[in-house]
């Protein structure tokens, strides 16, 4: 099939423009979808909402001790620890408080036996039993034994002064809503797209529109013209609802965040018409969706810092779309800065959107 | 493409090649190891209406997808209102036609008015949409979603998108399988006031009634062939018979038995289960009566009906067309 031309002689008194009139029977069709609004819109609220409150700042969290029963100078132990405002604490028999231990019910175990043969005065002996592994656990070692200590008679030779930090910007959900937002725009446009261009395929609706004057690259613009308006609303809600809720501002520009979120929402358009290209079947384009996607869910910072993962691997970390759409609206909104500060990961949004894009126009099945 | 192929397409005359809507000569599809269309040629006049008549897997479908310019042809040349595919046009060439597809879906969430107005949009002088929804008669529909409506008004709305552009050339693709009669009806309506403005339609169906109603001259295809083409009277004509009497016996007879019988044309069938050719009934079925009787054999049932394209098709592939 050879290549649509564009004549002026065709022109003549068109209006209105196909262009304008795809895009607009996209979004008819999109707002008339109820599921597909739930989808968009409500999902990430809910998502933010629940994860907002699981990891929500609490007031000094309590480290988590076990006094075996029955153990030597069980009494004594307990009420020293009892005195620490650090420390809540139980008294269980041996089995239970392993069972606790192992389920994380409790972070330590502290069992309190006989002085070793030999010692003097009423020193005490204890075992301390803890995961390694768990920050809680050493914490609660820590306390109980500092709590011991103290009681017991060790001095402090430090003068300590104690700020603590728990502001808005270095919460963890100051941290998750611009991976929410970034999520969003990637799982809208990647599904949106992709389900609504292979639904069209399986109904010969491709075919039809191919029978017809219409541009290809119009019917393909005319998706991600529609996902500008999508995004604005997107965005929004997601940020809207973590500053009413949650108190996270948008430190840097609004203008700024709108311009990587238009980037990162073309981006995923693109993406999702490229993987959209050729898949004949819904299950086919959902593997495919999913492949893609999965990675970036993974590795792209959305939920916990991609610096955790291996030094060797961070290129291509930060090589995805996914990773560099987060990046930039973690500068914009946490670190308040300029949009310049985000040149490299637009450029390589920029890369994936347009590369994609230009693919998807040459593979593009129609029918 | 053979040079015989080419040497056809080339020697046609000049007039009546600018009278023409659609050729094709020579015209070959094959889908890895089916040949769906296998050396088809034919020619489409302005102003008449053409028939593709055969069944499911006659290669129909795909002989207009390649005459619409979305089949690329392993081999053959095409025509359509004087332009080749592929050669510069193809946008020019779609503006002036109008495509009804087998089975699109149109998107179910836009009404009918948001249908049309899409497709409009992609014409550069489209008829008004207000026009094309009195011509298919879907006025009370105009803000119906796609979704609700009957399987003959979606039909309708088809059809409308196809006149949207105001064609010269009408493809219209199994238009009536799966209607009811009056949304049959509706459709035939349509086709019969697009043609009356002096528009060309080159039409698939596997309907007998169909063909034999809207069509000038009917093209019979079966496994990617056309086995015969010309006007449907003539074609029944051709028949030699009026009537086609079918009957079943107890007990078995040789076919040769009926072949003198005055007034039969034609015999088909053997054993115990026969189809006449019957030119003159009057004389036919005295004589066909007295035969058994002579011979003693008892009729179990016995029809007869006048000739159709239906006979037609039985008598050139040896099955009937509904079978399929």
């Amino acid at each position: 099939m050879s290549e649509t031309r564009w004549t002026p002689a065709a022109r003549g008194p068109r209006r209105p423009h196909p262009l304008v009139e795809l895009t607009r029977a996209r979004l008819v069709e999109f707002v008339r979808e109820p599921e597909a609004v739930f989808w968009v819109f409500v999902f990430p609220v809910l998502l933010a909402l629940a994860l907002g409150i699981a990891f929500r700042s609490k007031p000094a969290e309590r480290l988590r001790a076990a006094v075996e029963r029955g153990a030597p100078a069980q009494a004594r132990i307990l009420a020293i620890l009892r005195a620490s405002p650090d420390l809540t604490v139980v008294e269980l028999s041996a089995a239970e408080a392993a069972q606790a231990l192992r389920t994380g019910k409790v972070d330590v175990v502290v069992e309190g036996t006989a002085p070793a043969a030999g010692s003097e005065g009423e020193l005490l002996s204890v075992t301390y039993r803890y995961d390694t592994t768990r920050a809680e656990g050493r914490a609660a070692r820590l306390a109980v034994d500092d709590a011991l200590q103290r009681a017991l008679g060790r001095p402090d030779l430090l003068a300590v002064r104690e700020e603590r930090v728990a502001q808005p910007g270095n919460r963890y959900i100051d941290f998750l809503i611009p991976g929410l937002v970034g999520l969003n725009l990637m799982g809208s446009g990647m599904w949106g797209l992709g389900f609504a261009v292979v639904q069209a395929r399986v109904r010969k609706l491709l075919k039809r529109f191919a029978a017809t004057p219409m541009r290809r690259s119009h019917y393909l613009l005319s998706f991600m013209l529609s996902r500008l308006v999508g995004l604005v609303l997107e965005v929004a809600v997601v940020v809207g609802f973590g500053w009413l809720l949650f108190g996270v501002a948008v430190r840097g520009s609004l203008v700024d965040l709108a311009v990587v979120s238009l980037v990162g929402a073309l981006t995923f358009a693109g993406l999702g018409l490229l993987v959209a290209a050729r898949p004949r079947t819904i299950e086919g384009v959902s593997g495919w969706m999913n492949l893609v996607q999965l990675p970036m869910w993974l590795f792209s910072g959305t939920f916990f810092s991609y610096e955790r993962f291996p030094a060797a691997v961070q290129p291509a970390i930060r090589a995805l779309p996914l990773t560099a759409l987060n990046d930039a609206l973690r500068a914009v909104i946490n670190e308040g800065s300029p949009l310049s500060a985000s040149f490299p990961a637009v450029l390589v949004m920029a890369f994936w959107g347009i590369g994609s894009f230009a693919v998807a126009l040459r593979l593009f099945r129609w029918q | 493409m053979t040079t015989e192929t080419q040497r056809a397409f080339n020697a046609a005359d000049r007039g009546e090649f600018d009278s023409m809507a659609v050729r094709c000569a020579g015209l070959v599809k094959r889908y890895e190891d089916v040949v769906a269309v296998a050396g088809i040629e034919l020619a489409v006049r302005r102003g008449e209406c053409f028939g593709l008549l055969g069944p499911n897997g006659a290669g129909k479908t795909t002989t207009v997808e390649i005459l619409e310019g979305l089949t690329v042809p392993d081999d053959g040349l095409v025509e359509v209102l004087g332009w080749r595919w592929g050669t510069g046009r193809d946008h020019d060439l779609r503006e002036r036609l109008g495509v009804q597809l087998q089975e699109t879906q149109l998107a179910e969430k836009l009404t009918v008015g948001e249908t049309l107005r899409l497709f409009a949009s992609f014409f550069a002088r489209p008829r008004p949409v207000d026009d094309v929804i009195g011509m298919v008669g879907l006025e009370d529909k105009r803000h119906a979603r796609v979704g609700k409506l009957s399987g003959g008004q979606k039909q309708r709305l088809a059809l409308a998108c196809a006149l949207v552009s105001d064609p010269e050339l009408l493809f219209l693709d199994e238009p009536t399988t799966g209607l009811d009669p009056q949304a049959r009806l509706n459709v035939w309506e349509v086709v019969e006031a697009f043609r009356g403005r002096g528009g060309t339609v080159l039409l698939t169906t596997h309907s007998m009634e169909e063909a034999a109603r809207l069509c000038d001259r009917v093209a019979i295809m079966d496994h990617g062939t056309i086995l015969a083409m010309n006007r449907p009277t003539v074609l029944v004509d051709s028949l030699g018979a009026e009537q086609i009497v079918e009957f079943e016996l107890q007990g078995e007879l040789d076919p040769l038995a009926l072949t003198g019988l005055p007034g039969v044309s034609g015999v088909g069938g053997k054993g115990s289960s026969f189809r006449l050719s019957v030119c003159r009934i009057g004389e036919a079925m005295p004589a066909l009566l007295s035969e058994l009787e002579r011979r003693g054999l008892t009729i179990e049932s016995l029809t007869t009906h006048q000739a159709t394209l239906e006979d037609v098709f039985v008598h050139l592939t040896g099955r009937a067309l509904r079978d399929e």
